[in-house]
């Protein structure tokens, strides 16, 4: 754990999850789940197929209210926000399919999620008053450096949904990004990419936590990703956490082993 | 300050340019006498179908929920906007078209906030079959109202008998036989101007933060969400934007004759303007305006050949299926798109362009 002490010095965590369950029907999904997340860590979240990883990101984003537990942003307790409301607590996140929109252009794309941090309204917009010029001017000043930082600066007008695969995985985390969130969650962002991209997207990754000063939380099933960029990995199975800990330490915990191998009975 | 021109806002101007340039066209062959009497009748409805088209593409195209129900509100700008007019009768007729139009928007925009509240938390067909239920009640509430003026204002019935009038009070809505006695105030200036007002609101709502929230819901309402779009105001400011421009095209389209019953704005107009959104391309505002205009007309042009005049909805339909299988024509399809000419192509501009390119002007 020796690389997350420096960040444990400083204040409250991020975000604290305590005792966090959901129960669909008579199924526990995800129960008792703990976890503590430090300004700018970046933790990695793994499991078996089916294990409730995406789950748990549904509960931190309001997609679902958990049935028990509860679960804190800067101290401050989330429960019965919706992901509208999430996204302006500072908690943005992408998705295991791909879920851009499709039709708009690349630099449209990250436009829409500066939206909450505009404050024109419909009309001045329609009527094209001062204000709308000015945040207009101002955002897409921001989206294109943002972009940048992606290196995707010369596809601002490519429609989403005509980009690369690895790509739209990209624009993806930059729009997360652009919400102005603390705190990202990122599922599965090397799903479907070949080892040349899985670097590149770890080089990213690695980037936009000290350039926009974002903690993130990672489910992924790329083991060599995992180990190597997180600092800290929570691993869970049937919805519950069985390991935490340094990667070398959850690598040679028996428990996860077995989850992954199976164990002898 | 100076703005350079993104290739949306061109977009946008050359749908101003081909409005101001058919209007100015067909004011010479007017004054040239070269314009037949049932043309020149047909200028306002086109007009007004014109920005019913707009506005239902809104709905359609631009958020991507189907409303089957246009119509109503359509329905709804007129009367009230007859009402209005027949209110005021003491002011000239520019003024009492104008407030028409007004009473007419908002009394659209009154029943979108009616219908979308409760409707748009629901998805896909069951918007789709409230709305056309609306529309449905809006007509046959309209046939069992009656409603009179006098000097003490506006007395609304479902009285056969009507409502008890003072002195010179006049009956403007009369049940199944809808309103009569209206002062024909529309004019094809006024439906030209209205369409020019469509095309801002519309064009500049989408390309404003709001219309990329609206863009953005429609591609992916999970993702929207998830970068902090609320979706159901968005969702409302759509439908009810699109809801009032109806009740505007309605008021117009109700002063435009002298008597005016429910019945005309039922399914089947519902379908016909979503029937030209649909052949103008989804989303694509010079789609609707182009298709509105020739679809309307076309029927209308039929009548005048004797021999086809009995078949002549007949013709029109087959006419619609083949623009359908052309536009749908894979090859074709190709084709148009390789040189980016499709109607999804100029959208596909309208939207890539990236509106306000301010290269360091402004500061």
């Amino acid at each position: 754990m020796s690389g997350s002490t420096d960040n444990r010095k400083n204040g409250t965590p991020v975000m604290r999850a305590e005792n966090l369950g959901i129960t669909f029907g008579g199924l526990h999904a995800v129960s008792g789940f703990d976890m503590e997340m430090y300004e700018g860590e970046l933790i990695g979240l793994i499991g078996p197929n089916g294990a409730g990883k995406t789950t748990v990101f549904n509960l931190l984003t309001g997609v679902y209210q958990p049935t028990e537990g509860n679960f804190y942003l800067h101290g401050k307790s989330m429960l019965g926000k919706k992901p509208h409301q999430m996204a302006k607590e500072g908690i943005a996140r992408t998705f295991q399919n791909i879920r851009l929109f499709k039709d708009l252009s690349v630099l449209e794309n990250v436009k829409v999620a500066f939206n909450q941090s505009m404050s024109y309204s419909m009309l001045e917009g329609i009527l094209r008053l001062p204000r709308y010029w000015k945040e207009e001017e101002e955002i897409e000043r921001k989206a294109k450096e943002i972009l940048a930082v992606f290196h995707m600066e010369g596809e601002v007008d490519q429609k989403a949904k005509n980009l690369p695969y690895g790509r739209q995985r990209k624009l993806e985390i930059a729009r997360a990004i652009a919400t102005g969130a603390k705190i990202l969650l990122l599922d599965e962002p090397a799903a479907g990419m070949n080892p040349t991209e899985t670097a590149e997207l770890m080089e990213t990754i690695t980037l936009i936590r000290t350039r926009f000063g974002v903690s993130i939380l990672l489910i992924e099933h790329d083991m060599s990703l995992v180990m190597s960029i997180c600092e800290r990995i929570v691993v869970i199975d049937y919805g519950q956490i069985i390991a935490s800990g340094s990667p070398y330490e959850v690598a040679n915990d028996p428990k996860v082993i077995g989850a992954y191998l199976g164990q002898d009975e | 300050m100076k703005r350079t021109l993104s290739k949306t806002s061109i977009n946008g101007f050359i749908n101003y340019g081909i409005v101001i340039a058919a209007f100015l066209i067909l004011q010479l062959l007017m004054a040239q006498g070269m314009i037949s009497n049932t043309l020149k009748s047909l200028l306002v409805p086109v007009c007004c179908y014109i920005v019913m088209a707009i506005s239902l593409n809104l709905t359609v195209g631009i958020l991507g929920e189907l409303s089957l129900g246009h119509a109503g509100f359509m329905s709804l700008g007129a009367f009230s906007g007859i009402v209005a007019a027949m209110a005021m009768q003491e002011f000239s007729p520019v003024p009492r078209l104008i407030a028409a139009i007004l009473v007419g928007s908002i009394a659209g925009a009154l029943g979108g906030v009616l219908v979308g509240v409760p409707v748009l938390r629901l998805q896909g067909d069951y918007l789709a079959i409230v709305t056309l239920a609306f529309g449905e009640i809006i007509r046959n509430i309209i046939v069992v109202l009656y409603v009179g003026l006098d000097q003490k204002g506006i007395h609304i019935t479902t009285n056969s008998a009507g409502p008890a009038l003072e002195e010179g009070g006049i009956m403007v809505i009369k049940g199944p036989m809808g309103a009569v006695g209206v002062p024909k105030l529309a004019s094809f200036t006024a439906g030209f101007v209205l369409i020019l007002i469509t095309l801002f609101v519309v064009q500049n709502l989408v390309n404003s933060r709001a219309g990329r929230a609206i863009m953005a819901l429609r591609d992916n309402r999970i993702a929207a969400e998830s970068v902090g779009i609320h979706v159901t105001k968005y969702k409302l400011m759509a439908f009810v934007i699109s809801a009032a421009l109806a009740g505007a095209a309605g008021a117009l389209f109700g002063l435009n004759y002298s008597s005016t019953v429910s019945s005309k704005f039922g399914f089947n107009t519902s379908i016909l303007i979503l029937v030209f959104v649909v052949l103008g391309g989804l989303g694509s505002i010079r789609g609707s305006i182009i298709s509105a205009a020739l679809l309307y007309i076309l029927p209308e042009m039929l009548r005048g050949f004797e021999f086809i005049t009995k078949a002549r909805m007949l013709i029109y339909a087959v006419i619609l299926i083949a623009v359908m299988l052309t536009i749908n024509n894979p090859a074709l399809k190709s084709l148009l798109e390789e040189r980016d000419l499709s109607l999804g192509g100029l959208l596909g501009k309208l939207k890539n362009g990236g509106r306000a390119k301010k290269g360091g002007a402004g500061q």
